[in-house]
C-alpha cells in the first residue's frame, strides 16, 4: 500500500514559487488603478484564484466589492471597474453593454479589463467595433501554471481541448510555450525534449524559438528537469474514455475534482451539510489512496481506522502527566486523522452506492470487451439498450465513441441506428454533437477499403475538406482510424493474465484499469524514455498516423546532473486523467524516476464529451 | 460624452497611456532590468524568505468561508461589506508588511511589468489606421532613436514576432496581395493562432470575399482559424458564404441548423425548421431534420390542448398528476413516455396517442415497449402492462412476449416499485433459471424462490433460503411443507 520512492529519486522541485508569482503580479496590475475599484471576476477563474489569492488581499490593494461576470444587471456603484476575465468574445460584449449602457446615462467612470493568461486580437476587435476601445484599458495577467499538487501543474484551461482538437484553432500555444519558458527561466531548460502529436511539436517549436530570444535568462542555469515529454490529447482518447478505477480518478468521475477541490455533498458528509475538500498530498489519508485501485481502498481505510481506534485507546491507563502530553501532542494529529479518515470512508460509501446503482460490474465488463476486442456484437447491444432506456447521455455518447475509436469507427449500419436512437431518446439537436465528434475522429463510420498507405494518409492530412472533390471525402474518414487494434498487439497493452490480476501488488500500469488494460499513453512514454529516442517505435507512430510529428530534440550538455535526468515532465495538450498521473506515478516508482505533470487542465471522459455536445 | 481641462488630464495621468511616455522610460528600463535579476536571483530569494506563512494562509485551508467565491455569492445582499473589509485589512496588514512591496525595485511584481507594458497597446487596427499622430509604447530595451519607425520598417518575419508579443505594428503596409500571403504564411509558420487571427482580421478587412476564400483555400490552417473567428464573432453570414464558395454543403447546412438554438419561440422555431429542411445535409441527416419539425409541429398541438385540459381541470389524469414542464423542445421518447402517460388511450388518430407518434416516427418495437412499460407502470396500471405484452395467437390462446427480455420488465417494474404479486408474475417468466432466481432473491418474490428451488430439487439452497424468510411467515411454512416431503428427490 503507497508504495514509497526509490530512496534514490530526485526530489520535486518546489513549485509554490508560481503562486507568488502570480499573485504578486495580479498585485501589481490592481496597483495599476489606485483607489477603490469593484472587482468583477469570470466565474471560471474564481476557482484557480482562490487558490493563490484571498479576499483580504484583494481588499488590501482596494478592491471594494466582488462579482461575478454574468448576465445579470450590474449594480455596482463603484467609481472604477476592474474586469477579471479570459479572452473570451462574450466576455468582451458583456463589457462593451456596461460601458456604452454607462455612457448612454452620461457617467463617466474608470474600466480596466485583465486577460487571464492573456489578451487576443479578437477580442480588441470586439472592443473597438463596440465603440469603446480607449474607454478602457486592458492588460494581461500571465497567470497560467497554476500547481494544484507538488507533482501537478494546471494551465486550467478546459477549452483548449475543443479550440484545438475540435476548432484547430492554435490560439492556447503561444500560451503553452509562454508557461514553458516561465518554467526553464524559474528551474533551468529542459536538455532532453520528447513529443508526440502536431499540437505536441509546435508548441514545442514555439518555446524554442521563445528560449532563443530571450536566450540570456536561461543560459547558466542549471537544468533542475531532464526531460520533457510533449503528448497531444488526440493520440490517446482511448484511456481518457475509459472509465476510472483508481481512488481519485473515480472521486473525479463521481463528485468532480473542479480546480484541485472536491464537493462532498450531505450525501458524503452523512449531515445536511456539504464541505469544499482540498485533494492533494497535504492530506495524508488522501496522499495514500489516491493511486490505490479503488478495491484495496476499503481494506486500507479499516485497518487505518482500527490503528486510530488503538492509539485513541492508549490513553486509558496513563496517569495525568501521560495524559497531558497526550493531549497537548498528538490528540491534535489524531483529530486530524480522524477527519480525514471518517471524509473517505463516506466518499467512498457513496461511491459504491452509486455505482451499485448504475450497475458499473456490468459496464466495466463491457469496456474491457471493448478494449480486448471480444463480443463486439453484445456490447454494441449493450449501448443500444443504455440509450433506450434514457441512461445519462454523456455515459451513452462515451461508450459509443469507445466503441468507435477501438473498432476503427462503427460498420455503417449501427452508426446510422445507433445514432438515429440516440437522437430519439436525447434530442434531434445532438446531429450537432455528431458531426463535432467525426470532425474530432472520436465517432466515425468504417470507410470500405484496407489499411492506407503512407502517401494516402499523407494526401488525406492536407486535403481534408470537400472541395477538392469526392475522393478527399473517403480520404478524410480514413485519416482518423486508429488502429487501435493494432497499437495495442504492438505494444502490448493488454496484459496476458495467466489466473488472477492481484491488484494488491500491481506489476504493471495496466492495474489502473483493473489489470485490463495499459494505458497508451503512459505506455509510449514508459517506451520512449526507456530508448531516449523514438528508435523501434516506427511502426507505433505509423500506426497512429503521426509519423510526421514524432521527435526528439537533445541539446548534449554535460551540466545536466544525474538526479535531474531522472526527474520528467510530462505536458499533455488537451487534458490528462487522474488514471494517467496514477499510472506515470507507478512507473516512476517502479524505475525510480519522478514525473512533474503539466496539462491544459485535468480531464476525464464526461469532460471530453460534453467539450464535444452542443 | 464631454470632457473638462481636469477631467482630461486627470485620465491622462492615470491611464494606460502614462506608461508610455517617454519620459518614464529610463525608468522603467532600469526596473525592467532589475526585474531580470530578481527573478535570476528568485530562488534564493523565495527560499531564504521567512514569508512563508503567509503562503500557507493562502492556500486554501478547505473552508470556503472566505474565499473569493464564496465571497463573490455575498456581494449580491450584501453591501456594507467595507466595514469589514477594512477590519480585515488591519488584521492583516501585519504580516502582509513582511511581503516585499510591488514598487520596490527587487519586487516580483516589477518582474512583469515589462509584459504587462506590453499588454496594454494599441490595438491592430488602431496601429493600421495611423501612426503619426499618437505616442506609442516605446520597445523596451531600445535606445530612443528607434522609436520612431515602429510602423513602416520591420520586417516580415519581426512584424509577426511583434504580434505574438502583442505588441503594437503595423500591418498597413502589406499591401499587395503577395504581401498580404507572405505575411500569413509567416504567421502560419509561427504557430500562433492568436498572430494567426490577428492577420485574418486585416486580411478580411482589407481582401474582397472571394479573393480572401479562394486563398484560404490552399491553406488549411488558416481556413481552419477564420471558420472558428467567424463562428465566435457570430458573422453568420460571412460564414454561410464561405461554406458556399468551399461547396461544403454540409457544414453549411449545419451551420445554419445550428442556429434554431438560438431561438426560443417554438411557433418561430418551427418555422424556422422548416427552412432547413430543403437543405443540403446527407440523406440520412435530411430524415432527421424533418422528424424535428415534425416532431415539434406536434409538440406544439398537443401542448397548446393540454394546457388547455390542465388549466379546465375537468380531466382526471390532468387533475391527479399535474404536469411538472412543458413538453416543447424535448426529445422523442420523452415525448412518447408524456403520450403514454396522458394519452394512452387515444385512438391512432389524435396526434397525441402513442400509436400515431410511433408510426408517425418509426420507433422501434423495443423502444416504443420499452417507453410504454415505464409509463404504465408510473401510473401503477398493471392492468396495462399486461396488455402490452399478451399476445393471442390463431386459436385464441395467450401467450406472454417481450421484445425487450423480462429481466428488464421486472428491473423497471420494480424500479416503479410494483407490488410483489406483479413482480413474481414477470419473474416467473424469465427463461434463464439463475436469472430468474438472482431476480426473485432480490426482489423478493418468495414464491418464486421457493418453486424454482423445489423444481431444481435444489434442497441446500431452499435450506439457506428459510433462514431469510420471516419466522412463522406462510413462506416458512411452505418451505417446511416441502422440505418434508417424500414426494422429492432431493438432488442434494
Amino acid at each position: 500500500m503507497a508504495f514509497p520512492h526509490r530512496p534514490d529519486a530526485p526530489e520535486l522541485p518546489d513549485f509554490s514559487m508560481l503562486k507568488r508569482l502570480a499573485r504578486d503580479q495580479l498585485i501589481y496590475l490592481l496597483e495599476q488603478l489606485p483607489g477603490k475599484k469593484d472587482l468583477f471576476i469570470e466565474a471560471d477563474l474564481m476557482s484557480p484564484l482562490d487558490r493563490i489569492a484571498s479576499v483580504s488581499i484583494l481588499k488590501q490593494h482596494e478592491v471594494d466589492k466582488l462579482y461575478k461576470v454574468e448576465s445579470k444587471p450590474v449594480l455596482s456603484s463603484s467609481e472604477q471597474l476592474c474586469f477579471l476575465v479570459r479572452p473570451r468574445i462574450k466576455n468582451m460584449r458583456y463589457i462593451a453593454n456596461l460601458v456604452n449602457t454607462d455612457k448612454l446615462a452620461g457617467r463617466t467612470r474608470k474600466y480596466k479589463v485583465i486577460f487571464s493568461p492573456q489578451k487576443f486580437y479578437a477580442c480588441e476587435m470586439v472592443l473597438e467595433e463596440e465603440g469603446i476601445y480607449g474607454d478602457v484599458s486592458c492588460d494581461e495577467w500571465a497567470f497560467s501554471l497554476l500547481p494544484l499538487d507538488v507533482d501537478l501543474l494546471s494551465m486550467e484551461l478546459p477549452e483548449f481541448f475543443r479550440d484545438y482538437f475540435l476548432e484547430g484553432d492554435q490560439r492556447w500555444i503561444n500560451t503553452v510555450a509562454h508557461a514553458l519558458h516561465l518554467l526553464s527561466t524559474l528551474y533551468g531548460s529542459f536538455p532532453n525534449c520528447y513529443g508526440l502529436g502536431r499540437c505536441a511539436k509546435m508548441s514545442h517549436e514555439l518555446w524554442r524559438t521563445l528560449e532563443e530570444e530571450e536566450d540570456g535568462e536561461t543560459k547558466g542555469r542549471k537544468a533542475e528537469i531532464g526531460h520533457i515529454f510533449f503528448l497531444d490529447r488526440d493520440m490517446d482518447f482511448v484511456t481518457a474514455l475509459c472509465s476510472q478505477v483508481v481512488y481519485e480518478g473515480l472521486v473525479d468521475d463521481t463528485f468532480r475534482i473542479k480546480c484541485g477541490s472536491v464537493d462532498f455533498g450531505p450525501e458524503v458528509m452523512s449531515s445536511d451539510r456539504s464541505l469544499k475538500v482540498l485533494l492533494n498530498a497535504e492530506d495524508k489519508v488522501f496522499n495514500e489512496i489516491r493511486n490505490e485501485h479503488f478495491s484495496n481502498v476499503f481494506g486500507f481505510l479499516s485497518q487505518k481506522a482500527r490503528n486510530l481506534q488503538a492509539q485513541y485507546d492508549r490513553r486509558r491507563g496513563m496517569d495525568i502527566k501521560q495524559m497531558k502530553n497526550f493531549v497537548s501532542q498528538e490528540l491534535k494529529g489524531l483529530k486530524q486523522e480522524h477527519r480525514l479518515l471518517s471524509l473517505h470512508i463516506g466518499a467512498c460509501e457513496s461511491i459504491m452506492k452509486k455505482k451499485t446503482k448504475q450497475d458499473f460490474q456490468e459496464l466495466i465488463k463491457t469496456e474491457h470487451a471493448l478494449l480486448e476486442g471480444f463480443n463486439i456484437r453484445e456490447s454494441t447491444s449493450y449501448i443500444e439498450e443504455h440509450i433506450d432506456r434514457q441512461v445519462s447521455p454523456i455515459e451513452s455518447l462515451r461508450l459509443m465513441c469507445l466503441l468507435s475509436i477501438t473498432e476503427n469507427g462503427l460498420i455503417p449500419k449501427d452508426y446510422r441506428s445507433l445514432k438515429t436512437q440516440y437522437l430519439q431518446s436525447y434530442g434531434p439537436e445532438h446531429l450537432l454533437t455528431f458531426s463535432n465528434l467525426r470532425r474530432a475522429g472520436l465517432l466515425t463510420e468504417q470507410a470500405p477499403g484496407d489499411a492506407l498507405t503512407a502517401m494516402e494518409s499523407k494526401v488525406s492530412k492536407l486535403v481534408t475538406d470537400k472541395a477538392a472533390g469526392k475522393i478527399t471525402d473517403a480520404f478524410s474518414s480514413l485519416a482518423k482510424r486508429s488502429n487501435f487494434r493494432a497499437i495495442s498487439k504492438k505494444l502490448n497493452l493488454i496484459p496476458r493474465v495467466d489466473g488472477e490480476y492481484d491488484l494488491k501488488v500491481p506489476r504493471d500500469m495496466a492495474y489502473v484499469f483493473s489489470g485490463a488494460y495499459v494505458p497508451l499513453s503512459c505506455r509510449i512514454i514508459e517506451q520512449v524514455l526507456e530508448r531516449r529516442s523514438w528508435q523501434g517505435l516506427d511502426e507505433v507512430v505509423r500506426l497512429l498516423t503521426c509519423s510526421e510529428f514524432a521527435f526528439t530534440d537533445i541539446t548534449k550538455e554535460d551540466k545536466a546532473s544525474s538526479e535531474s535526468l531522472r526527474l520528467i515532465l510530462v505536458v499533455f495538450l488537451g487534458g490528462c486523467t487522474f488514471s494517467e498521473l496514477s499510472a506515470l506515478r507507478f512507473l516512476g516508482r517502479e524505475k525510480g524516476y519522478r514525473f512533474i505533470f503539466l496539462t491544459t487542465a485535468m480531464t476525464n471522459s464526461a469532460r471530453l464529451m460534453e467539450a464535444m455536445s452542443e | 460624452m464631454s470632457r473638462t481641462k481636469g477631467d482630461e488630464e486627470e485620465y491622462w495621468n492615470s491611464s494606460k497611456f502614462k506608461a508610455f511616455t517617454f519620459d518614464d522610460e529610463d525608468d522603467e528600463l532600469s526596473q525592467l532590468k532589475e526585474s531580470k535579476r530578481a527573478v535570476n536571483s528568485l530562488r534564493d530569494f523565495v527560499d531564504d524568505d521567512e514569508d512563508d506563512d503567509d503562503l500557507d494562509r493562502v492556500t486554501w485551508s478547505g473552508e470556503p468561508v472566505g474565499s473569493i467565491s464564496w465571497t463573490i455569492k455575498e456581494t449580491a445582499g450584501n453591501s456594507g461589506s467595507s466595514h469589514e473589509g477594512r477590519e480585515q485589512k488591519n488584521r492583516n496588514s501585519f504580516s502582509y508588511g513582511q511581503l516585499p512591496k510591488p514598487t520596490s525595485t527587487y519586487s516580483l511584481s516589477s518582474f512583469f511589468k515589462g509584459r504587462t507594458r506590453l499588454g496594454s497597446i494599441q490595438s491592430l487596427s488602431d496601429a493600421l489606421s495611423d501612426t503619426s499622430a499618437k505616442s506609442y509604447a516605446p520597445e523596451l530595451g531600445r535606445p530612443k532613436g528607434e522609436h520612431r519607425d515602429y510602423s513602416n520598417d520591420w520586417s516580415l518575419h519581426d512584424t509577426v514576432r511583434r504580434l505574438r508579443k502583442g505588441k503594437v505594428c503595423s500591418l498597413e503596409r502589406f499591401r499587395s496581395l503577395q504581401d498580404k500571403l507572405q505575411l500569413l504564411e509567416e504567421a502560419v509558420n509561427m504557430h500562433d493562432g492568436n498572430v494567426i487571427t490577428a492577420v485574418l482580421i486585416f486580411l478580411k478587412r482589407t481582401l474582397s470575399k472571394e479573393i480572401l476564400f479562394r486563398e484560404l483555400e490552399v491553406r488549411q490552417v488558416a481556413l481552419r482559424h477564420l471558420i472558428h473567428f467567424l463562428k465566435e464573432i457570430g458573422d453568420q453570414k460571412l460564414l454561410l458564404d464561405l461554406f458556399r464558395f468551399l461547396d461544403r454543403t454540409e457544414e453549411l447546412a449545419l451551420s445554419h441548423y445550428r442556429e434554431h438554438l438560438n431561438i426560443q419561440d417554438p411557433e418561430k422555431r418551427k418555422e424556422f425548421l422548416k427552412t432547413c429542411i430543403g437543405l443540403p445535409f446527407s440523406a440520412e441527416d435530411s430524415a432527421h431534420i424533418q422528424d424535428h419539425y415534425t416532431l415539434l409541429e406536434r409538440q406544439i398541438i398537443i401542448e397548446a390542448i393540454d394546457r388547455q385540459l390542465e388549466s379546465a381541470g375537468q380531466t382526471e389524469i390532468f387533475r391527479k398528476h399535474p404536469r411538472k414542464a412543458s413538453i416543447l423542445n424535448m426529445p422523442l421518447v420523452t415525448t412518447l413516455f408524456y403520450s403514454c402517460f396522458y394519452h394512452y388511450t387515444e385512438a391512432e388518430g389524435t396526434f397525441s396517442s402513442p400509436v400515431n407518434l410511433k408510426k408517425t416516427f418509426k420507433i422501434p418495437d423495443k423502444q416504443y415497449v420499452l417507453t410504454a412499460l415505464a409509463a404504465r407502470a408510473k401510473l401503477r396500471s398493471w392492468h396495462d402492462v399486461d396488455a402490452l405484452f399478451t399476445t393471442k395467437n390463431w386459436l385464441g390462446y395467450t401467450k406472454k412476449r417481450a421484445p425487450i427480455g423480462f429481466h428488464r420488465v421486472v428491473e423497471i417494474l420494480h424500479k416503479n416499485s410494483a407490488p410483489v404479486q406483479v413482480l413474481q408474475e414477470y419473474v416467473n417468466l424469465v427463461e434463464d433459471v439463475d436469472t430468474k432466481l438472482n431476480l426473485a432473491t432480490k426482489f423478493k418474490c418468495h414464491d418464486v424462490v421457493i418453486d424454482t428451488c423445489r423444481d431444481l430439487k435444489d434442497r441446500q439452497q431452499l435450506v439457506a433460503y428459510r433462514s431469510k424468510v420471516d419466522k412463522g411467515s406462510a413462506e416458512e411454512e411452505k418451505i417446511d411443507v416441502i422440505l418434508s416431503s417424500s414426494q422429492i428427490r432431493w438432488k442434494n
